[in-house]
């Protein structure tokens, strides 16, 4: 049976991705009106690489096959 | 244990740009597909109902404090801590952690070692039919419209936020919750839920640490506050000494044997909505350790819930407003704190994982209610009641379609409160009224041999009764409110703390009175349910770290610390 912390896993890899490029297509074409407070400090970058490496760190631990 | 979410004004508060879209309809594809890959593992009654009895620790932990951390449940108590301060933290430690630590410490083993199926079940065991009868049809009944009345707040939530229309909400929503519950049972509201339990943390965790460093930090953010409000918004106890002292208008009684002593010992210990999610644990152990697991963790819950509320009296322009004055002027309510926070901080990719953590966050309440309700419905009425004689896999057919149909009676309620909206507060103040009675009677039944059948039946019948006088009279005559609460000053919340404490003791004189004129239950009758009678299980020969009471007792240290720190 697949473990529900890989099904964590693929949700966090998945947005963690999603986001992260977002942020880095802000980065690279910064918007006139970034629309949010803080803006300099690329939240979505950081945070959606954060999101990324976690999912992707529970998707090898608990992928399916290495589950008892 | 969630604060009134009335909506009003239908403003749109945030623009989705095509990234958070697609991050929603992943969310969608990802619950379906594991209710999909979960049909093959909900044949028995055991696995559709119980999820097999077999979630770790951690699973059932997670699952028991997210079938709890709904999304009305983020967003009003965030609206509640913009509107009375850091005083709605009372409701995340005071009023949850010792109950939790109860539940795990003292009622937990006889839930398991008895082997039932449900808290009404546990009541046909320990008092008899009438008292699993009178328990069973009110929690199924109120579960159902409960559910619908989330729902329709949901959904007027996603029309004020996102603009989506209320009907596309109400149908979307529901039917995903319907297919993943009826295809995996409990195991799949349980997957569900401990994902949802990441979402919520990853789509809202920014929005405290962003806020911190905009405000300058905690001390900066509470000069902030006391200038903006006052000084007492951030002190969780030194302004309870008086009604007149805090913005709750209420007393540390209240709080503490109000909150504290019966209503979350009520709902955290008796509602079988997250009952439920322990007793798919695997073992004793694992049902022991995970509503302390699940106390860690609600601790830490203030830090996205009530910290953004804060976190709103001091860095947005606006003032916020009540919802009626909203409703009328066009601005901003308490509880869109949460939402402009989203707003403010979180850009493209973020703020579509912040809108499917509420989402999220409302599909697993209303999976959590549904799944309730049919294992009630099928186990503690159906059964007994209407067909004794079918076979398990009949059962579990029964469970599907009660699914399916506890969806579209919630959907109808849904409607029906679109249309009579009054109708929301009363169903809430119904679901309470049952709560501070049942722990009355469960706790008595668990822990005093000497309780009856008729003592337990008349007992929580008392209970109920009493709860819904009270509503009744201060209804009728607002000013009744200084006798039930015991202050002119008391507001709402404080009604909620005495009343349930009122009703928790009517339900015990008139369980003991009754008890002790009935004849009472043969001790046989009474092993593996009740305290004094029962070998509880050890946990077995484990290191210290793995056993319950140590992890139990770092809890409590930590809270007693929280407690003393923002006292």
């Amino acid at each position: 049976m697949i473990s529900i912390w890989f099904f964590i896993g693929i949700s966090l890899a998945v947005n963690g991705a999603l986001i992260l490029a977002a942020g880095i297509y802000q980065l690279v074409n910064p918007p006139v009106n970034p629309g949010v407070v803080l803006f300099h400090l690329h939240a979505n970058v950081w945070w959606g690489a954060v999101l990324l490496v976690s999912g992707l760190i529970y998707c090898f631990k608990f992928a399916p096959g290495q589950q008892s | 244990m969630t604060p009134p979410l009335a909506t009003a004004a239908p403003t749109r508060l945030v623009h989705l740009a095509p990234v958070d879209v697609v991050i929603v309809v992943f969310y969608f594809a990802l619950v379906l597909s594991i209710g999909w890959y979960l049909k093959g593992r909900a044949n028995t009654g055991e696995d559709f109902f119980m999820a097999g009895r077999e979630m770790t620790a951690w699973v059932a932990g997670l699952s028991f404090l997210s079938a709890n951390l709904g999304a009305l449940e983020l967003m009003g108590w965030a609206g509640s801590a913009y509107q009375y301060g850091i005083l709605a933290t009372h409701w995340y430690w005071v009023g949850a952690i010792p109950a939790m630590l109860f539940l795990a410490l003292v009622m937990m083993p006889f839930y398991y070692i008895s082997r039932t199926h449900s808290v009404p079940g546990y009541l046909k065991l320990r008092f008899g039919e009438p008292s699993r009868a009178l328990s069973a049809v009110s929690f199924a009944f109120m579960t159902v419209l409960m559910s619908g009345v989330n729902m329709f707040a949901m959904a007027k939530v996603m029309q004020i936020v996102l603009g989506w229309d209320i009907n596309f909400s109400i149908w979307v929503s529901s039917l995903t919750v319907a297919i993943y519950v009826a295809l995996g049972g409990l195991r799949s509201a349980i997957f569900n839920e401990v994902l949802q339990f990441f979402l919520i943390w990853a789509g809202a965790l920014l929005i405290p640490i962003l806020g911190l460093y905009e405000a300058g930090g905690w001390t900066n953010l509470k000069l902030q506050i006391a200038q903006r409000a006052s000084e007492q918004y951030v002190h969780l106890w030194s302004g309870l000494g008086s009604f007149t002292t805090n913005p709750m208008g209420i007393h540390w009684t209240g709080i503490v044997f109000g909150l504290g002593a019966i209503i979350s010992m009520g709902y955290w210990t008796t509602d079988f909505l997250v009952v439920q999610r322990i007793l798919a644990a695997k073992d004793i152990r694992s049902a022991e350790i995970a509503p302390i697991i699940g106390a860690g963790f609600k601790m830490m819950v203030p830090f996205i819930v009530i910290l953004p509320g804060l976190l709103g009296l001091a860095v947005l322009p606006e003032k916020l407003v009540p919802e009626s004055v909203a409703a009328v002027t066009g601005g901003h309510s308490y509880n869109d704190v949460l939402p402009l926070m989203l707003a403010r901080y979180c850009g493209p990719g973020l703020l579509g994982l912040g809108v499917t953590a509420l989402i999220a966050g409302f599909m697993s309440g209303m999976a959590g209610n549904v799944s309730a309700f049919t294992t009630v419905w099928t186990y503690d009425i159906y059964r007994p009641f209407i067909n004794s004689q079918g076979s398990d896999h009949h059962y579990v057919n029964m469970g599907r379609w009660t699914t399916i149909i506890g969806v579209l009676i919630s959907v109808g309620t849904a409607y029906l409160v679109m249309q009579f909206a009054s109708i929301m507060d009363y169903v809430q103040a119904l679901f309470s009224f049952f709560i501070a009675p049942l722990f009355g009677t469960v706790v008595l039944g668990m822990l005093w041999r000497r309780a009856t059948g008729p003592g337990g039946f008349w007992g929580l019948l008392g209970g109920t009764l009493s709860s819904i006088s009270m509503w009744t009279w201060v209804k009728i005559d607002p000013s009744a409110l200084r006798y039930v609460a015991l202050s002119p000053h008391a507001k709402g919340l404080a009604q909620d703390m005495y009343q349930a404490l009122w009703s928790f003791i009517v339900c015990v004189v008139v369980t003991v009175v009754v008890s002790l004129a009935t004849k009472p239950i043969p001790d046989s009758q009474l092993t593996g349910l009740v305290y004094g009678l029962t070998d509880v299980p050890s946990v077995g020969n484990v290191p210290l770290y793995q056993k319950p009471l140590f992890w139990a007792a770092v809890v409590t240290v930590v809270f007693f610390v929280l407690n003393i720190i923002f006292w």
